[in-house]
């Protein structure tokens, strides 16, 4: 009893040391590296960027452990890989080569249509993705101890993100304001467990961090979802897709820590090359989509 | 009133802030040098210290912080505590003020964080000795040795050390941001006085 390993307190923990900070994915050692020199607070390792995952097609599936383990020997800042909705014996493995976080991603291809991991039963903590209340408290409920908006990986349209990070922050705004015998019908709307539901409401906040992914391309987007109101950042194909990643990747973390300040963020938007190319969400067909991904 | 300022580079800031909040300070989240500017004493928060040494570097924050730790408060926690020693044994930007010898993941990964029971000596002020500190510890380094005038101030039962002092500086490689005890925050504030 009086030293614990795996307490919802030290996973949480590890993700309010990443606030304020931008978590990068890395397909390489050098990657990871470059990130790491540029300021990211961790590293996302994996066989592919969403982008590529987008236009490659086929099933997306966990990484190569043999990859993930060079990647966490290259660098000495956390180490987060993707496991497939569902899949816990991916998360299984992910747990015993010691990743630091895993990701239940939407942007792997889900392993169960109907149900997610039962968190709680790792040690290694999760960040899972939420489009709204409900999907964050249902993660938060199944033992996520950091959620992410999902936006729309791959796409370098940040519109998703900003829906989905509005939206999960109205929703608590409406929360505060409900009368308590409104609560249970709320929760039942929204598919909300109903303890972690007064928990939030209390808070004000969810009761874990909450960072903003899916479409981040530029440090202006970086600052955009920061003064929305969420805790860091995460750029997938945002940087290593662009003309000059390690210039681009350190002008995001800049932004996300002054994130507020209209001087630095022009400052650090100057001569970063060529974006990622983008995909217009609304131009992509709805069966493509894969925010649409969890349950 | 104490005014005490938070480095707000990047990590767990918001949680200090808490904190000394409720313990009626006044607070003030720092990211530029001028900031600094009537602080009675500075704490720098757990996060990345690769991260927080590079922005502290980019936005010229080193020297100032230097010159502050000279003569007020200052406590590093975590990632501070490392940013706050004089040997880390690695080559990232340092504040290399407090005679320590730190070195980081020295606990593991974050399958191997913990939280455990820690006695710690607050000097007795308010009576709070008997009562164990409820310490986590995430991706944690650990104080390998003090040098000079710094003292050890809490250790693992094994007697490894886990926070130090030295005049004005204070150094814990564990979170007490992370929970509701506010002695740490307390002895931190009476250090600033």
């Amino acid at each position: 009893m009086e030293t614990q390993v795996g307490t919802f307190a030290v996973k949480k923990g590890l993700a309010q040391m990443l606030k304020g900070g931008v978590i990068m994915d890395v397909v390489t050692p050098e990657h990871a590296r470059i990130a790491e020199d540029a300021g990211a607070c961790a590293v996302m390792a994996l066989e592919r960027v969403p982008a590529d995952i987008r236009a490659d097609g086929g099933v997306a599936r966990m990484s190569d452990p043999d990859l993930i383990e060079k990647i966490m020997k290259a660098v000495s800042i956390p180490v987060m890989a993707k496991c497939r909705i569902g899949h816990f014996v991916e998360a299984q493995i992910l747990q015993s080569i010691g990743v630091d976080y895993i990701d239940e991603s939407e942007v792997l291809t889900p392993a169960d249509e109907a149900h997610h991991i039962y968190k709680h039963g790792f040690t290694v903590p999760f960040v899972c993705g939420a489009r709204n209340l409900g999907e964050a408290l249902r993660r938060i409920g199944e033992g996520a101890a950091m959620i992410r908006t999902k936006g729309e990986a791959g796409t370098g349209d940040v519109v998703e993100a900003v829906r989905h990070a509005r939206t999960v922050l109205g929703e608590i705004r409406r929360l505060q304001n409900l009368p308590e015998e409104e609560l249970m019908a709320f929760a039942k709307e929204i598919g909300a467990p109903y303890e972690v539901l007064l928990e939030t409401r209390n808070l004000g906040r969810l009761p874990v961090v909450n960072f903003a992914a899916g479409g981040i391309a530029t440090p202006a987007d970086a600052g955009l979802m920061m003064q929305l109101g969420v805790d860091g950042v995460f750029v997938g194909s945002g940087i290593f897709k662009s003309g000059d990643p390690a210039k681009r990747a350190a002008a995001i973390v800049k932004a996300t820590t002054h994130y507020n300040d209209p001087a630095i963020l022009a400052e650090v938007s100057r001569n970063l090359g060529e974006p990622m190319v983008g995909r217009q969400i609304s131009s992509i067909p709805s069966g493509d989509l894969i925010a649409g991904r969890g349950w | 009133m104490s005014r005490i300022g938070v480095l707000a580079l990047q990590g767990a800031f918001l949680e200090h802030q808490v904190l000394l909040e409720r313990l009626g300070a006044e607070v003030v989240q720092v990211r530029l040098p001028a900031q600094l500017d009537g602080l009675d004493g500075l704490i720098i928060p757990g996060g990345e210290s690769t991260t927080i040494g590079k922005l502290a570097v980019a936005y010229g924050l080193l020297e100032p912080l230097r010159e502050f730790g000279r003569h007020k408060a200052l406590w590093g926690t975590c990632a501070g505590a490392i940013f706050l020693a004089k040997d880390i044994g690695l080559d990232q930007p340092i504040l290399g003020l407090m005679d320590i010898s730190i070195r980081r993941n020295a606990f593991g990964r974050q399958v191997d964080s913990f939280e455990t029971n820690l006695r710690v000596d607050f000097g007795g002020s308010n009576g709070s000795q008997a009562q164990p500190f409820r310490a986590v510890f995430i991706r944690a380094p650990l104080i390998e040795a003090v040098h000079g005038a710094a003292r050890p101030l809490a250790q693992l039962e094994d007697g490894r050390i886990v926070a130090a002092r030295e005049g004005r500086l204070l150094a814990t490689v564990f979170h007490p941001e992370l929970t509701s005890d506010d002695r740490f925050h307390r002895y931190f504030l009476e250090m600033t006085k």
